[in-house]
């Protein structure tokens, strides 16, 4: 039996900027439903990866499929109706500072579903309540709010519009420890409630844990190890053990100089 | 042969980057005309641009409106010809400084708050957080400040020509001795339709001029606030040279 297209098919992904190479022929199937967490080192190029996703950045080369549908070179027109399959939730944030919060969050709301203002704020107090806000937040500016507060209240843009496949990039960094369970709850949620596809980078292995289906590790542009989440502590890759158990020895070295 | 290949690449740079920013007021120009219409974002860009202008551009305007009428006065009372004197401040103004100046206060005004705000969202990732909500940033941001400036920058300039011709009567009836009955008189005798809609014209080629350099230098910024902060002095400069330029050809055409 022949298996269902996956949700996000990439192949042979190639991103450089410049002589530096980023993503050096990236592989990499997520089926419908599923959680993907990509795990790895700072500056291996997470961000780089799900930016070429959602198609923020171009590829040099290789081929990424929605649905089954290449959208390496795709149209304008085309792309904007693949974009309304995507919600992302952006590493720093990116909330837009002339606009109060609920209006962030109902953005997506009334450019991709046509929802009237009133009923988008209803819609924003919502959500704004799932990631742990106070409705009076929903008044406020972006400037006026925590770092982690602007951080759930991206992710409450990201998954307003209850999107089919949701990219979040770092949900849980600069959180406490209650409240990235609380957003790892949230996720979860999205995933299982609402059928999304959701593809997480973290660097919190707690979180990766709770949240992964399935665990993918990208090192010097590569995916070194993909595996379903129980087996990542079986992985017998030395890189991943190295990276689960944070240690300095291994085969990653950061090129530091000791002081 | 160094200094060539100097001015070979700086040629060859600049007709790179004319041709980068005929593109992007292109795509502009065509947002203009196809939906959805961000309505209340036209409106918001046209109260910033002309209604919180007009303070600078009516002083501006009221200050050379009354140096033009003693600095002729200077000139034109040595052949006696100084009943010429209202129409020469009316024709300057309407024709020339009105526009001309009202467009350089509103490039340093505006044009430089846009490239800053623009040039701020690009860096902070809210261009692209814009287009990942099925959201066209031209459509959205570079729209309706192009819009707002093209149709506020001749509203502004209609105001500064009263105001300018005003500063002259001033002056003129008050430290020069004229009747202010003949001096409207004056005023209005020689004064061509003409000559309004011309400077208006230009005020809108002007509009057009600020608003889309203040929009490509901030759309294109690199980088962080050093970034932000050298998109906001191109802006500013190259809409005022730009202007100028401007104001040479349309002169010429309306000769
Ligand atoms: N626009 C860009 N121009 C040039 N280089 C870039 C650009 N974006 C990313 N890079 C480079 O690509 C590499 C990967 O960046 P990326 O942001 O994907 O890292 P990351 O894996 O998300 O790291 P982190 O966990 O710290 O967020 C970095 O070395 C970075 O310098
Ligand atoms: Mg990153």
């Amino acid at each position: 039996m022949a298996e269902a297209t996956p949700k996000i098919s990439i192949r042979g992904l190639r991103k450089s900027f410049g002589r530096k190479v980023v993503l050096d022929g990236i592989d990499l199937d997520i089926r419908a439903g599923e959680s993907l967490v990509i795990i790895g080192g700072s500056g291996s190029g997470k961000t780089v990866l799900i930016k070429n996703v959602i198609g923020l950045v171009s590829p040099d080369d290789g081929s990424i499929k929605i649905d089954g549908e290449e959208t390496v070179g795709m149209n304008a027109r085309d792309r904007a109706r693949i974009m309304k399959k995507f919600g992302m939730l952006f590493q720093g944030g990116a909330l837009f500072d002339s606009l109060p919060v609920w209006e962030n969050v109902a953005f997506g709301l009334v450019t991709e579903q046509g929802v009237r203002r009133t009923d988008a704020k209803a819609r924003a107090a919502e959500v704004l309540a799932a990631v742990g806000l106070a409705p009076e937040v929903a008044e406020l500016w972006p400037a006026e709010l925590s770092g982690g507060m602007q951080k759930r209240v991206s992710l409450a843009r990201a998954i307003a519009t209850e999107p089919e496949i949701i990219l979040f990039d770092e949900p849980t960094t600069g959180l406490d420890p209650i409240m990235g369970d609380v957003i790892n709850d949230l996720i979860i949620a999205c995933v299982r409630k609402l059928g999304a596809t959701a593809l997480t980078i973290t660097h919190d292995m707690q979180s990766a844990r709770k949240i992964a289906t399935r665990i993918a590790m990208i090192h010097r542009g590569r995916i070194i190890w993909h595996g379903p989440v129980a087996e990542v502590d079986r992985s017998g890759n030395p890189f991943v053990e190295q990276f689960i158990y944070g240690s300095a020895e291994g085969p990653i070295q950061m090129e530091v100089r000791r002081l | 042969m160094d200094f060539i290949a100097v001015v070979g690449r700086f040629f060859l740079g600049f007709l790179a980057t004319s041709g980068r920013i005929a593109i992007f007021a292109g795509e502009g120009l065509g947002h203009c005309v196809r939906p959805p219409f961000y309505f209340r974002l036209i409106g918001r860009q046209m109260m910033d641009i002309g209604y919180y202008s007009l303070p600078v551009v009516g002083l501006t305007a009221l200050f050379t409106g009354m140096v033009l009428a003693l600095q002729s006065y200077t000139g034109f009372s040595r052949f006696n010809a100084e009943s010429a004197i209202a129409t020469v401040v009316v024709l300057s103004v309407t024709r020339e400084l009105a526009p001309v100046l009202a467009g350089l206060m509103i490039a340093g005004r505006v044009g430089a708050a846009m490239a800053a705000e623009i040039g701020t969202m690009r860096v902070t990732e809210q261009i692209d957080a814009l287009t990942t909500l099925s959201t066209n940033p031209v459509k959205y941001l570079v729209v309706p400040r192009l819009l707002a400036a093209i149709l506020m920058l001749p509203a502004c300039v209609f105001v500064a020509d009263i105001i300018g011709v005003l500063g002259g009567y001033l002056v003129s009836t008050t430290k020069l001795g004229f009747n202010p009955a003949v001096y409207i008189k004056n005023t209005i005798q020689y004064l061509e339709v003409i000559d309004v809609i011309s400077g208006l014209i230009k005020a809108a080629v002007f509009g057009f001029l600020i608003a889309l350099m203040g929009c490509y230098h901030g759309y294109n910024s690199r980088g962080g606030a050093q970034g932000v902060g050298s998109a906001t002095t191109n802006a500013v400069v190259s809409s005022s040279i730009l202007i100028l330029a401007a104001n040479y050809l349309l002169t010429e055409a309306f000769f």
